[in-house]
């Protein structure tokens, strides 16, 4: 007899074989996180059931075991090994096994050497994942599976990790598409997440085997890895139970099993090195605090009663999981109020509150509404209200009622935070969180969930635990496992409740507010938001600072209660009014939501639109205002827009003008360019050069999402920027094609543009075409040429560029080569001028308007609408004319900066920002990519130049899939904080 | 044209004659122990006090999150922590101190290292530390930099004892009869070393011959016994390859699960680093002076290097690295020469060098979201594991989120692999 025991993340699995490798017994069960105990139960559940009395042959596997098995002196095994061993002596054939597990995600490649991947520090895609997705939605896995099995369309969610796909999902929930849709698609975001994130190039093909939970219960994660990867894989019996099994089968030393129960049983006290300040030394202590902070109140009212016919304003806040509503009084009092969670269906959950409130109150009638949060615009447009109004102005306005002079407000919530500064009155520096660090306050719910508590009593239990767990600040994932090994190391629950709401404090200070000390937020500041309801993150906040701040009683109102303070204060003409939903439009309310796709342009959003009582229509999803309106946005004042057409006329005279003649051989021959990366600045260049050697210049054209998918299976890092992965689509397009050469060189160094101590390009420019030549395997028809080359030192450059030409491609002579490299040249510096010179007049014009002007900074290939998602449209619609960092740092050079300023990209950004700082209607909005690691030293210096000389800085994050809606709160905020100073200004 | 002086700007502390007349301590990160061990009192010959941070406890992170953008290298911020928590750690004089930290001037983040920890001390309220730009390209001029060349060839003797020590401790002692016989010998050799640099000798190349050979008879003689062993090469990011607290106690841990382990040279990746920059030349054109001198220096650096590799060879039962030069060849068909941003074209030669020594099991260290790393070792493990397929490779991320556990896990299963692979051999 051969016992296997796999304790994994969530489950323990155990597998029993007799003498003929038969298994004779086996279980499956959740552990809650009591892993000594359960594991203690298995054993000796096995002890009774067979009677043990002798040593047995056992080991233990899986990432929660290797501290139980050397404590109990069991022999471990590796759990991926474990899973080797099983395969191996089971399924023979095999040449790939995908293994899914509650927090692990594994592809074990058989054929030949082994090779085996498993999720690193940054993966998502595990059975975990599709729970907290699942939970999400209020529904289960299982019906998750059944849902998606029904679906007809689907979503790009992000597949990296699960905090981005939650912000991906909650937009799309809230703007009523089809659960059997969103299902659908976060499978499809798994599968996408495991062949990105650990196949890593390495083809998955020949005979493929399921294994683990998630893999073994949907059925339509299973159909999805089928199809994503055009073959058909098997789900082999006790697809739960390899990891035992391969235990089972790797046990070959006896272990006496009563002893080893009882040395797991003995209960170790652990002795934490890096444990925290508990978060109360005692009860007094926590009297005193509930005592501080039932001062800050807002008085409600029980005696209301609409009949007297006073003025009620009411505020709507429609966030991202919950809704919440309030009816004010002229002095600011509370009528009414609800607080409730959205269940994914925002509308029809307000509709329900509306109608309790007119149950209430039948004869109410709302002097004004206003509406604020994700929901906005589809609430103003369902629900006939009068104003909409930004989430940050809206919580400010609340705060100012509590502490007229708050210099800091924080706001966490489910699962955004929102931080501003006030200075003189006015908002002057907003700190949204980007993707990676949000989902705190539903991050500790899931947590509560998943150990068996509910949120309200997980955080209590915390409140006295005597030495909080340091669980640090990262995103969440990087938490789950934290948490995980604390649990090995067996903190108690209570300290790890405590630890975490350290962790989400520390996340808002350290990641989103970027604190130095805690005097940089000064000394009034107001916390709001759900997730300060709870006494311990509250106390943990007021820790880590070392400042006692003010809590509101109604902290998770704040932004309703704003929305209806604004609607008091607020003017609306009749002709605005929209006049709230009555009782009677209330009761025959329905509303219609059909998903489509817009054909607008090459952006193809999948649209939802809602078609509300009264034909009014909203629509959601789009990325410009062009599927509403109708019509196709004013370009001329966006130089974004300028930029994306002189490449569509470079490559359209071309193929149109046959008046480049040319006498080389190469006639006829086609140069794939990948507008990928520097080639976006470069393809002039390249373009004339080739074109002058007589070669058709092919390119791969605009990214769009189906040319990610086509690379994706050859990414080898899933934590590079996404404009670098997406260069393997631009290739894959471009061996589509057949084009005779792909051309993409490497360039270790831009053109000296004389602003700092050197030139270079950064890394993963330097080195991707490199990376494309190891990782695609098979370029088909097309020859790829990646060659170092030096354009910034032009002789140098002619000479290695007439070699490489006679090396690799058609022969030319010098001379050739060198009118190609002269013309090169020219259609570079064309280009360029070309650019400043319409920023010029985007700027006079602008000027005449009276429009604002942003700078939208970034780098040239952030021009690719897939790749800044359409934001440079978005900021034109908001009023602003748009203009690029490369286009106006040419007014500025010299700056004197505290970095060593050698990246020619970054010194422009610098440069740019300089030149900013001297004109008063130009804003700078910072666009950064996900995972560019240069941009950690840039952002710091562009916000000091900006912020010394008294200028807003205003950064947006952007990856593979970006939730505008957060990138419209920001740039909303930016116009209301540009607004509030000029309205301060004025009045001076 | 206009130009604007900014209010952000601040003119760096520049690290005088007058600070080094008073002895300012210089505290350096510590990266290989062994080596710096040498180092320390080479520099004091020259009037210079120096310290060393090392694991500086549980506090490093936590400053380091806190003062520097936590989207930065790990060592970065590791390296800033370290700094930060020596200096409230009472054992030295805030206002008597400065830091030292390399620049390499390369594309690469660690260009910048030194101004972002300027930016971290201010914030942290040190605005007058000086720092020091340990580089060879002439960076940021400190007038109390001042050494002689005597003290510049005894560091450079400094890094080859150190390498040779390093190379040939970890291939004895493993196998030692007696445990500690390897570390002593090495203790004695750095105390009559550190005799002969304070008697100004033991730093010229005959110097170097001479002591090299009496070391690697020494290590022949302790007795061993060579059971077979699971062989594990080291190979990645600089700093993380060498320094403990950079990554999580790797050499002991290996250690406790019963490997040889090989950690590549010091000053092989000098080399490889130096030699980039004259790639660079030939493949982008520069000045002529420029190519000149960095040919001549070049000429001297493969010299230095073939002493230590030359001195290694003497003894067969030893495994030596291969010359840089040997190395370029192993990158062709990978990457370029003329990548040398960060660890370039290095690490996939390097793991194709271990690998046919007999250490095909590497543990790559790098740190997350490394720049660099996306090219030279993520881009091209596949294709290294095409080349030779007996590479057994795990590729271990370094950042303040990450768990021990989490690494020892991944490294434990490449182990597995590697045994199996072990025992099939002996059998």
């Amino acid at each position: 007899m051969r016992i296997g025991i796999d304790v994994g993340s969530t489950t323990i699995k155990c597998v029993v074989l007799d003498e003929n490798n038969q298994i004779i017994h086996n279980s499956y069960e959740r552990h809650f996180a009591m892993i000594t105990e359960k594991t203690r139960e298995v054993m000796e559940g096995l002890i009774e059931k067979f009677d043990i009395q002798e040593p047995v042959y056992l080991s233990i596997s899986g990432s929660a075991g290797m501290g139980l098995a050397q404590n109990a002196g069991i022999p471990f095994i590796q759990e991926v090994y474990a899973t080797k061993v099983a395969v191996a002596n089971r399924l023979p054939e095999t040449d790939c096994v995908i293994e899914l597990g509650g927090e692990d995600a594994k592809i074990l490649f058989l054929k030949g050497n082994l090779e085996v991947r498993m999720n690193g520090t940054c993966a998502g895609g595990t059975g975990a994942f599709a729970d907290q997705m699942a939970s999400l939605m209020n529904i289960t896995g299982d019906d998750m599976n059944d849902l998606a099995e029904k679906s007809d369309k689907i979503y790009s969610i992000a597949s990296r990790c699960g905090v981005f796909a939650k912000t991906d999902i909650q937009p799309l929930l809230n703007q009523g598409a089809r659960k059997e849709d969103i299902s659908a698609s976060i499978f499809k975001a798994i599968v996408n997440q495991t062949i990105t994130g650990l196949a890593q190039g390495h083809p998955i093909e020949g005979n493929i085997v399921y294994l683990g939970g998630p893999l073994t219960f949907m059925s339509y994660l299973r159909k999805s890895f089928d199809e994503a990867l055009h073959l058909k894989g098997t789900l082999p019996q006790d697809s739960l139970l390899f990891v035992a099994l391969g235990a089972a089968y790797y046990a070959t030393e006896p272990v006496d099993l009563k002893e080893a129960v009882k040395v797991i049983g003995q209960k170790k006290e652990f002795s934490a090195e890096s444990a925290l300040d508990p978060l109360f030394k005692d009860k007094a202590e926590y009297d005193a605090f509930l005592e501080r902070h039932s001062k800050a109140t807002v008085v409600k009212r029980e005696d209301f009663n609409p009949e007297s016919g006073e003025e009620v304003f009411l505020g709507i806040d429609s966030g991202s999981t919950t809704l919440k509503l309030v009816l004010i009084d002229r002095e600011g009092r509370i009528c009414y109020s609800r607080y409730t969670s959205n269940g994914g269906r925002p509308i029809d959950v307000v509709v329900e509150l509306l109608k309790e409130m007119y149950e209430k109150y039948p004869s109410l009638k709302v002097t004004r509404a206003a509406v604020t949060g994700y929901g906005e615009e589809m609430m103003k447009s369902a629900l006939g209200i009068d104003l909409g109004i930004v989430e940050t102005v809206a919580h400010f306005t609340a705060a100012k009622f509590f502490l007229p002079d708050v210099e800091f407000i924080i706001d966490i919530g489910g699962q955004d935070m929102k931080c501003f500064k006030i200075r003189n009155g006015a908002i002057d520096n907003i700190f949204l969180n980007e993707a990676c660090s949000s989902g705190c306050g539903s991050f500790l719910q899931t947590f509560a969930q998943s150990l068996g508590y509910p949120i309200d009593e997980f955080a209590k239990i915390g409140l006295f635990g005597k030495s909080p767990v340091d669980l640090g600040s990262r995103c969440t994932v990087f938490m789950n496992s934290s948490v995980k090994q604390a649990q090995k190391e067996g903190v108690s629950v209570e300290d790890i409740s405590a630890g975490l709401s350290y962790s989400v404090v520390k996340n808002a200070l350290y990641k989103v507010i970027r604190v130095h000390t805690a005097k940089e937020l000064g000394e009034r500041i107001v916390v709001q938001g759900g997730t300060f309801l709870n006494d311990a993150v509250l106390r943990a906040f007021e820790k880590e600072l070392g400042v006692n701040v003010i809590r509101p009683d109604i902290a998770g109102m704040m932004g309703a209660y704003g929305a209806a303070l604004y609607a008091k204060d607020s003017k609306v003409s009749a002709e605005e009014s929209a006049s709230l939903i009555t009782k009677e439009e209330l009761d025959a309310f329905t509303y219609e939501t059909k998903s489509i796709n817009c054909n607008g342009c090459n952006n193809h959003c999948n649209l939802t639109v809602n078609t509300f009582p009264g034909g009014r229509k909203f629509i959601g999803g789009n990325k410009c205002e062009k599927p509403v309106t109708k019509k196709s946005a004013d370009n001329s004042l966006n130089l974004y827009e300028y930029k994306i057409q002189y490449f569509k006329d470079l490559l359209g005279n071309a193929a149109n003008k046959a008046d480049v003649q040319s006498t080389c051989s190469s006639s006829k021959k086609t140069v794939g360019l990948p507008l990928a990366l520097n080639m976006y600045e470069m393809f002039p260049f390249w373009h004339a050069l080739f074109t002058n050697l007589g070669y058709e210049v092919k390119i791969s054209g605009f990214s769009n999402r189906a040319m990610y998918i086509k690379g994706q299976g050859t990414i080898p890092s899933d934590t590079v920027c996404f404009p670098a992965k997406m260069v393997h689509g631009h290739i894959m397009q471009l061996i589509e094609e057949e084009v005779d050469y792909i051309f993409f060189p490497c360039l270790t160094f831009n053109f000296n543009e004389k602003r700092g101590e050197n030139h270079y390009n950064c890394a993963v420019i330097a080195g991707y075409p490199e990376v494309i030549k190891v990782n695609i395997r098979d370029f088909g028809k097309s020859k790829y040429v990646c060659e170092y080359l030096g354009p910034h030192n032009p002789a140098h450059f002619e000479k290695c560029m007439y070699d490489l030409i006679n090396k690799e491609f058609e022969p030319a002579s010098r001379k050739e080569v060198s009118k190609a490299v002269e013309a090169a040249y020219v259609a570079y510096d064309k280009y360029m001028k070309a650019v400043a010179n319409k920023a010029d007049e985007i700027i006079e014009s602008a000027r005449e308007q009276g429009k604002k002007i942003v700078c939208l900074a970034g780098r040239p290939y952030h021009t690719d609408p897939e790749i800044n998602h359409g934001i440079h449209k978005l900021v034109a619609e908001l009023g602003f004319a748009v203009v690029s960092e490369d286009s106006i740092s040419l007014k500025m050079k010299n700056l004197k900066l505290n970095l060593r300023n050698q990246w020619t990209y970054h010194a422009r950004l610098f440069s740019a920002a300089g030149y900013i700082t001297t004109q008063p209607d130009m804003y700078l909005v910072h666009l950064v990519s996900f995972g560019c690691g240069l941009d950690a030293i840039t952002t710091d210096e562009v916000r000091s130049i900006l912020e010394s000389e008294g200028h807003l800085y205003t950064q947006i994050k952007i990856d593979e899939v970006t939730n505008l809606g957060a990138v419209k709160i920001r740039l909303r905020s930016l116009l209301a904080a540009i607004k509030q100073a000029e309205d301060a200004k004025n009045n001076q | 044209m206009e130009s604007v002086t900014l209010k952000q700007y601040k003119k760096r502390v520049e690290y005088s004659l007058k600070m080094k007349r008073e002895k300012y301590t210089i505290l350096i990160p510590e990266m290989a122990p062994l080596h710096f061990r040498l180092i320390k009192p080479i520099l004091a010959r020259d009037g210079y006090n120096t310290a060393l941070m090392g694991d500086e406890g549980p506090e490093v992170l936590k400053k380091g999150l806190q003062y520097v953008h936590n989207d930065i290298c790990y060592p970065c911020l590791l390296i800033t922590g370290q700094m930060l928590t020596a200096m409230e750690s009472g054992k030295y004089d805030p206002n008597k101190v400065a830091m030292m930290i390399t620049q390499s001037g390369g594309g690469c983040r660690d260009s910048n290292y030194i101004n972002l920890m300027r930016k971290a001390f201010e914030k942290a309220g040190y605005p007058n530390v000086p720092f020091i730009s340990a580089n060879t390209w002439f960076m940021e001029y400190n007038s109390g930099v001042l050494m002689r060349f005597s003290t510049l060839f005894m560091a450079v003797a400094g890094m080859v004892y150190g390498d040779f020590l390093m190379i040939l401790g970890n291939q004895v002692r493993p196998y030692e009869n007696h445990k500690g016989d390897t570390d002593a010998l090495i203790d004695s050799w750095i105390n009559k070393l550190i005799d002969q640099f304070e008697h100004g000798r033991g730093y010229t190349r005959k110097a170097m011959r001479k002591n090299l050979h009496a070391m690697g008879e020494d290590f022949t003689k302790i007795e061993k016994t060579l059971t077979p062993k699971v062989k594990v090469a080291i190979v990645g990011e600089l700093f993380l390859k060498y320094s403990i607290p950079g990554n999580n106690h790797l050499e002991e841990f290996l250690v406790s699960q019963d490997c040889e382990y090989y950690m590549p040279s010091m000053l092989g990746f000098g080399v490889y680093k130096t030699n980039g920059a004259l790639e660079e030349l030939k493949k982008f054109g520069g000045k002529p002076l420029k190519h000149l001198t960095m040919e001549i220096a070049m000429k001297w650096y493969f010299g230095i290097e073939d002493l230590l590799i030359s001195a290694i060879e003497e003894f067969p039962e030893f495994t030596a690295p291969e010359r840089v030069r040997d190395l370029m060849k192993r990158s062709e068909g990978i990457l370029d020469i003329a990548n040398s941003m960060g660890e370039g074209w290095y690490v996939a030669a390097e793991i194709l060098e271990f690998a046919e020594h007999g250490y095909e099991n590497i543990v790559c260290v790098q740190p997350f979201g490394c720049l660099p790393c996306h090219v030279a070792v993520k881009g091209v493990l596949n294709k290294v594991r095409q080349i030779n397929p007996k590479v057994n490779a795990v590729d271990i991320e370094y950042d303040p989120g990450a768990t021990k556990v989490n690494q020892e896990n991944r490294i434990k299963l490449m182990l597995a692999v590697a045994k199996e692979n072990l025992e099939n051999e002996n059998r």
